[in-house]
């Protein structure tokens, strides 16, 4: 070889398989990446491999019984699916749920986003290569708010709380006082683990101006949640589109600037403050009074259509029904927050490394339940 | 009189020590090497001891506590599962190179402890170029990562090796030149000779050194944070995904040993080897030693992880700068400090530590960005 | 508030810019006939007063004389949204035109509407199966599969 052949190393790319089974990925996600050396040229995911077909069992179940199913799309944030879909069915049914139910149904829905926040963070840092250590210290306090769950349903995991026109049934009198304790508990928790990581070097040279996701794209590809708020996209549908009773509450919608993995895990961090500034409100204001709507257990809407979304803490989650007047729906197709966050994946990736990749993939905070449903 | 002038008028004082047993030499050797064999084995289980339960405490849970009294026994449980799993060969491996990988690697981390000494004259072999043996042995694993890599015939496996190279020869750099710090402070190579001239122990006098040192013996071991070699949440298990059984035993043997062999170098070239009141000579040094591995535990538990490019980047435009400035100083010093206040002269290294680790850090980028594609 | 517009207004804004490309039109949506669905659409994201710069979900039903394949649309900027469909009547080999040049994140969702009901996106760049295996026999969405 001449001295010129020599200088000009030829590199051929060669295809890496992220396999479906990996220890970092969140559920059974395949990546086969192209790399050359270590930098990624382009990934070609392969999603499918938790398809329980739920869309078409919704056709065979009663609208009551579809909601354990709902249960296993974001097996994460169980609360918000069951939310979400008890929502489309009320705005299909013309159903008005009870003063009591709607403030019950806040404190769950924000107690589970802290929840979702905790173990997305900590994976994340997981991610990231902090060997498991703030991991666990996120779960110490998600365990604190499942056996909260625990407390109001009986399960850790697949609630099925909530009904058509309300819950299932009214929180105990141990609700109240554990909840006010695990507030102020929570807010200590926040503090101190933010004074261990904000300004941590190796996560700011890891994590900042990596993966970034310009606005303009984060828009087209239609991301919501954490991920399009870290861009700079203001929209919150809290705020924007109030579902429940949101509109009664005073909280501000944390946005990002640059739209890196650091925005993202500092949007999270301020996201669980708000949380906390909400479930303050609504343990002062809560009335007394029924939990559940009259409504009968075999529910027949009229013959229509309805769509319902609500800000899951993945981003938007929403149900779009159809029904024909009989007891199960017609059709029921849920939009998938994960699957479409996924969709920029690519776009963030390219030109970055192999430890970038898993980072990044662990910044967007994806549930392969609801990707594949 | 200076520094200088002192180690020169004592140099007719440094011949080696002759082993003054009954039997002569071969008696001495049998002895040493029957002891150092246990002393390594006993210490790396209670090495891995301290990391499980040390790391376990961290991160407020329990760690093992069922084998045996405190759990004292996890580590040989582990060993005899080890031992009885199948040897599994992957079928388009290299044999040969598969089979010798281990061994290579293993037998340097053996081979660092003959010359270090365990009370005044008590090592294996008094070599007058003790440190420079040292370095050159513990270069010698890093073939065996390789080969071990290599061998595997898995990509995963070759990229963890590759990086794994890299980031060895980097940061042998900075090692070298930390220990050169401390020769010239001593006046001599042979490790025995190091203890005894610390009346002051190194890590005061030579701030920097130990720092510098520190890191890169971090490093070189692969323990986080600079452990992207075997990240567990990236690539499986890098260059030892491949091996089961005994020879998976010998990886996990050498990450251990290793761990204890730079202990034991720190703590006799900068803490002062087995000088200490009260207790017995080798208790003070296996002391040292553990409060040595503790830090790195400790480390290893607090800090996420640093990816390939930036790992370079600290070595070579961090550490090996600054280890060239601390040989400057320390070369200045040596020449024209009066060896009468050596208190001064500790407080005047600290301060100078300070300000050039402070002021470095500001100017130094961490690693590229991302590429274009 | 997030306005939901009225399907009649928007179909009456379409007609006069493309006429007879809208099929029927309501109160909550409006039905277009699938060739002239990408004028359309580009229409609507690119008019100031209405910019839909935000796809919500595309998905699809079978009712057995017909396909509808549903679009909502939401403008970020004016709060406000529309319910936008079309229809295909034929059961072998429906088509409807793509709008991932407009809107990238229809990419993924096309291409499940492809894999469980069975209608192709003309001009999709990648129109392949996505949750089920390639020679799986059948669409499962549909009505008639089991």
């Amino acid at each position: 070889m001449t001295t010129t052949e020599m200088m000009t190393l030829k590199t051929e790319p060669f295809v890496l398989n992220f396999g479906p089974v990996h220890p970092s990925t969140h559920g059974v996600y395949r990546m086969r990446a192209t790399l050359d050396g270590e930098v990624i040229i382009d990934i070609e995911p392969v999603v499918g491999y938790l398809h329980r077909g739920i869309e078409k069992l919704a056709e065979e179940r009663t609208y009551t019984g579809f909601i354990p199913l709902t249960d296993r799309l974001d097996y994460i944030s169980p609360m918000s699916n069951n939310l979400a879909y008890c929502l489309a069915v009320e705005k299909l049914a013309g159903i008005k749920v009870p003063e009591r139910a709607e403030y019950i149904r806040i404190i769950i829905a924000e107690l589970q986003r802290l929840a979702n926040h905790c173990v997305a963070v900590g994976s994340f840092l997981n991610d990231a290569g902090a060997y498991f250590t703030p991991f666990m210290y996120t779960f110490r306090e998600r365990e604190k708010i499942i056996d909260l769950f625990d407390m109001v349903c009986g399960q850790r995991l697949t609630y099925n709380y909530m009904r058509i026109g309300g819950v299932s049934q009214d929180i105990p009198e141990e609700f109240m006082p554990a909840l006010k304790k695990l507030v102020d508990q929570l807010t200590r928790f926040i503090e101190e683990y933010e004074r261990l990581l904000k300004q941590n070097e190796i996560l700011l040279a890891r994590a900042k101006d990596v993966g970034i996701l310009p606005r303009e794209t984060a828009i087209n590809y239609g991301i919501s949640g954490p991920v399009a708020r870290a861009s700079g996209v203001k929209w919150d549908l809290r705020k924007a589109d109030p579902y429940s009773i949101y509109d009664r509450f005073e909280f501000d919608i944390p946005v990002g600037e640059t739209g890196d993995c650091y925005d993202r895990y500092r949007v999270r961090i301020e996201e669980m403050r708000q949380s906390l500034r909400i479930l303050k409100q609504a343990m002062k204001d809560i009335p007394s009074g029924p939990v559940k709507a009259d409504v009968p257990h075999l529910v027949r809407p009229p013959a229509g259509e309805a769509y319902a979304h609500l800000e899951a803490p993945k981003g938007e989650l929403g149900f779009y029904l159809v029904s024909d007047g009989s007891i199960a729906p017609y059709r029921c197709h849920i939009r998938p927050t994960s699957l479409i966050n996924l969709g920029a994946l690519r776009e963030m990736v390219r030109g970055w490394k192999v430890a970038d990749l898993i980072i990044i993939f662990g910044s967007i905070d994806i549930t392969m339940g609801e990707v594949d449903r | 009189m200076t520094i200088a002038d002192a180690v020169i008028n004592s140099l007719p004082m440094q011949a080696t020590v002759t082993p003054d047993w009954p039997g002569g030499y071969w008696w001495h050797w049998l002895f040493f090497t029957v002891l150092l064999i246990v002393f390594v084995l006993c210490m790396v289980m209670g090495a891995i001891y301290i990391e499980r339960r040390g790391m376990a405490r961290m991160q407020s849970r329990l760690g093992p506590n069922r084998t045996g009294p405190f759990g004292l026994l996890q580590a040989v449980a582990d060993a005899i599962k080890v031992l009885l799993k199948e040897n599994i060969v992957p079928d388009k491996a290299d044999k040969l190179v598969h089979w010798l990988a281990p061994v290579i690697a293993f037998a340097p981390a053996m081979m660092i402890f003959a010359v270090v000494p365990f009370q005044d004259g008590a090592l294996l072999a008094d070599l007058n170029i003790g440190i420079l043996y040292v370095v050159a042995i513990s270069s010698v694993s890093t073939v065996g990562v390789f080969m071990a890599g290599w061998g595997s015939s898995n990509k995963y496996s070759l990229l963890g090796a590759m990086r794994n190279v890299a980031a060895v020869v980097s940061y042998e750099m900075p090692l070298v030149l930390a220990i050169v710090g401390v020769v010239m402070v001593a006046g001599s190579l042979s490790l025995n000779q190091i203890v005894l001239a610390q009346d002051i122990p190194f890590f005061l006098v030579q701030p920097l050194g130990f720092l510098i040192f520190f890191i890169a013996g971090c490093a070189e071991i692969n323990r986080s944070p600079f452990d992207l070699m075997e990240a567990d949440s990236e690539l499986v298990a890098g260059f030892h995904t491949e091996y089961s059984g005994m020879k998976f035993a010998m990886f996990y043997l050498v990450e251990y040993a290793e761990a204890i062999a730079i202990s034991a170098i720190i703590a006799t070239i900068f803490l002062g080897g087995w000088r200490g009141p009260f207790l017995p000579d080798w208790l003070w040094f296996i002391v040292k030693v553990f409060v040595v591995f503790f830090l790195m535990v400790w480390t290893r538990t607090t800090l996420p992880r640093v990816r390939i490019d930036q790992l370079m980047a600290l070595a070579w435009k961090f550490l090996f700068p600054l280890a060239l400035i601390n040989l400057f100083i320390t070369a200045v010093q040596v020449m024209f400090w009066p060896p009468a206040l050596p208190w001064l002269m500790v407080v005047v290294n600290i301060v100078i530590m300070v300000i050039l680790v402070v002021s470095w850090s500001k100017f130094f980028k961490l690693g590229w960005g991302r590429l274009e594609v | 508030m997030t306005v939901a517009l009225s399907g009649k207004e928007i179909a009456s804004q379409i007609e006069e810019k493309f006429p007879g490309s809208v099929e029927e039109s309501s109160q909550d949506s409006l039905v277009m006939k699938s060739n002239s669905l990408l004028p359309a659409a580009t229409f609507l994201k690119d008019t100031e007063s209405l910019k839909f710069d935000y796809l919500n979900y595309i998905t699809a039903v079978d009712y057995y004389s017909y396909f509808e394949v549903v679009y909502q649309l939401t403008s970020l900027e004016h709060n406000h949204s529309i319910v936008i469909k079309t229809r295909c009547y034929t059961r072998e080999n429906p088509a409807v035109p793509s709008v991932v040049g407009l809107w990238q994140g229809a990419n993924s969702q096309e291409r499940e509407i492809y894999d469980l009901m069975g209608i192709s996106f003309e001009k999709h760049p990648n129109l392949k199966r996505m949750f089920l295996w390639e020679g799986f026999p059948g669409h499962p969405l549909r009505k008639d599969y089991l």
